[in-house]
């Protein structure tokens, strides 16, 4: 394990690079973050304020607003706007974190650097990656990220959200909504079929014989029962599920005649939300902190990477064991890699990591349920040790506490991230 | 719905033996294998072929009801336990792995049982592989044992009443020394009562391992426990 003495005074980078310490003692250590999201933002802010100085935190995220994807369904089924879902780094850089709004575009591990595309060297003692997902572009025959712009994901919050929500909108009466589903592992198990529920919803306001198709991979999702109790009662005759053995698992699109062909058969669909598998952020690969499935190996105790014992993964980029892709699980390990980090740097002292993760959906209003877990890690991964999950037959009452229980729960942990 | 809160004393390194507060995986899945080939396979098969035979296929079988597999001629005495609610967690399977007949007294399996309960763990860690990954189904069956009791707030709140918790201390005097003094059993008092709550029902729900003390735990209630927490604590 390094401690200051080791590690401060290594490589004076060439030209170009920020604050090169090269004496004991005279430059705080430096901790740089790549990715202000749900992992990196709490990573950034709980590194500046617990350090209480003691850190240089730099954080790298190229968007000025973050869009917070959970939560982004319930703005396609009308219950937020998008603005109040777009989240600042004014509460990050109060905190004393140098933000920069840039993309990183390079990683050298050996030399210790992050490159920026406007070119600028950062360089660090411990590095945070936290990019999230990235889309495998050739996972749906037919489908490429160009395609997203006519079929959009909307699996990553902003822009893609307020085309598809437009697109739900400029359906004809009777028309038909389609969705390609993600093979696992994905981002936030039950997202898709919230995403659903959010537009059936609406369709059953504004479109009550508009139909939605589902052609998922997988034959089980998260909350499934509760889901399917839920569109029975809600949206009975509306939603169809193609699983796995009925040509889910093999399905093509068309963008140029919006056409979807399964098990041969091609049909005309109207919107077409297409979700593909899924990989960690490219700046991840770029790291070379990911394997050949993927995902970026983790120490479960403290999310540091296999391969670099100065470099972090959190997040959905992380091959995570039993944790789901979501942003409480970024959340909660993040503070477990902030805490391992401070002990490093400053000598803090460092507890065991627990780590932890609800989900809540909403099915239809006041109509939510949600699943969690404890985690703790082992030798091996981090490992599910517990859980709770709603179930079928709750009355109103605690459906509609669960669903209040969600906003109080998104309140919270935006503060907790972004302050 | 499991009350599932962990205590915020993770950090506790006072329990002795609790070390890094590190889950305990459920047993080395490539041995368990290699069991479940000599003790199983006769009757049970799992993986992508699977299919109900002797016995029926075993994918999917942790969180399934027992007796549920679809078409498999069950024995009436597990049919009607599943419908009582008889679940597949690590926790039932480890019982009816190990004597079949005593946990569903007619159940058609016939088999003797595995007392190993390494060997037994091997097993399950093998089998756990053929059920749903927590990573893609949040709610799935856990996949390793807690490290620190699932204790709820209000067990922790508990109030203990010292004079009860005298009363009951007799039992704990034959081994633990009244003055506290570690002669190859170790002291108990003055402890804090919270680390001392936090160790009884490591003890009552099996996470720490000793026999004597594991029986001792499951006889005391959450009331009980708390008393002598607070006698403890006290004693001079």
């Amino acid at each position: 394990m390094l401690n200051r003495r080791t590690f401060l005074g290594t490589t004076i980078a060439a030209g170009g690079v920020l604050a090169a310490p090269a004496l004991m003692g005279q430059a705080k250590p430096r901790v740089v973050v790549i990715g202000g999201g749900a992992g990196g933002a709490t990573a950034a802010r709980y590194l500046a304020k617990d350090a209480a100085g003691a850190l240089d935190v730099t954080l790298i995220e190229a968007n000025p607003t973050y869009t917070t994807c959970f939560f982004s369904n319930l703005y396609i089924g009308g219950f937020r706007t998008l603005e109040s879902l777009e989240h600042g780094y004014g509460g990050i850089a109060a905190a004393g974190v140098n933000v920069i709004h840039d993309l990183a575009t390079g990683v050298d591990r050996a030399a210790r650097t992050v490159t920026l595309a406007g070119g600028q060297v950062v360089a660090y003692d411990r590095l945070v990656l936290s990019p999230g997902i990235d889309f495998r572009d050739d996972a749906v025959p037919g489908w490429s990220l160009e395609a997203a712009e006519i079929m959009p994901h909307a699996y990553k919050a902003g822009p893609q959200t307020s085309l598809l929500r437009a697109q739900i909108e400029a359906m004809p009466q009777g028309g038909l909504y389609a969705m390609v589903a993600p093979p696992n592992p994905y981002r936030c198990p039950p997202g898709p079929y919230e995403r659903i529920s959010m537009v059936a919803h609406v369709l059953k306001q504004s479109n009550p014989t508009a139909k939605i198709l589902v052609l998922d991979p997988k034959d089980k999702f998260s909350k499934q029962t509760l889901f399917e109790e839920g569109w029975l009662r809600h949206y009975d005759g509306m939603i169809e599920v193609v699983g796995p053995d009925f040509g889910g698992a093999a399905v093509e699109v068309r963008p140029a005649t919006m056409e979807v062909v399964v098990d041969g058969t091609a049909q005309k669909v109207d919107v077409c939300n297409v979700i593909p598998a899924q990989m960690a952020g490219k700046i991840a690969q770029i790291a070379g902190v990911t394997d050949d499935k993927g995902w970026a190996p983790v120490d479960p105790a403290n999310m540091k990477s296999k391969m670099d014992e100065n470099v972090y993964v959190l997040g959905d980029s992380s091959a995570q064991g039993d944790m789901p892709k979501s942003g409480y699980s970024a959340n909660s390990q993040a503070k477990v890699a902030a805490l391992s980090i401070r002990g490093e740097l400053t000598g803090a002292k460092v507890f065991p990591a627990k780590y932890s993760n609800t989900c809540w959906s909403l099915i239809a209003p006041d109509d939510g349920v949600k699943v969690g877990a404890a985690y703790e890690p082992t030798p091996e991964k981090i490992a599910s040790v517990s859980n709770f999950i709603s179930q079928t037959g709750e009355d109103a009452a605690l459906r509609k506490a669960t669903y209040e229980e969600s906003l109080g729960w998104y309140a919270g942990i935006t503060a907790d991230m972004f302050g | 719905m499991r009350a599932a809160v962990i205590s915020a004393l993770a950090a506790l390194s006072c329990l002795a033996g609790a070390s890094a507060a590190r889950a305990d995986a459920i047993g080395d899945p490539v041995n368990g294998g290699k069991i479940y080939d000599r003790e199983c396979a006769r009757c049970h098969m799992v993986g992508p072929e699977a299919k109900d035979r002797i016995g029926p296929a075993l994918n999917g079988i942790f969180g399934r009801r027992a007796a549920a597999s679809e078409g498999f001629a069950y024995s009436k005495s597990i049919t009607r336990m599943g419908n009582d609610g008889l679940t597949w967690t690590l926790e039932t399977l480890d019982a009816y792995v190990e004597n079949p007949k005593a946990l569903v007294s007619g159940t058609r399996m016939n088999y003797r049982g595995l007392r190993d309960a390494a060997a037994r763990g091997d097993v399950l860690a093998y089998l756990r592989e053929y059920s749903d990954k927590p990573q893609n189904i949040p709610e799935a069956e856990p996949t390793a044992r807690p490290s620190m009791p699932a204790l709820s707030p209000e067990v922790l709140a508990l109030k203990g009443d010292r004079d009860w918790g005298e009363y009951l201390s007799a039992e704990c005097l034959t081994c633990h020394k009244r003055d506290g003094a570690d002669e190859g059993i170790p002291g108990i008092v003055q402890w804090p009562e919270e680390d001392f709550v936090i160790a009884m029902h490591a003890y009552k729900q099996g996470l720490r391992p000793h026999p004597v003390m594991q029986m001792m735990a499951a006889r005391l209630s959450n009331e009980e426990i708390a008393a002598l927490a607070a006698y403890f604590a006290t004693i001079d």
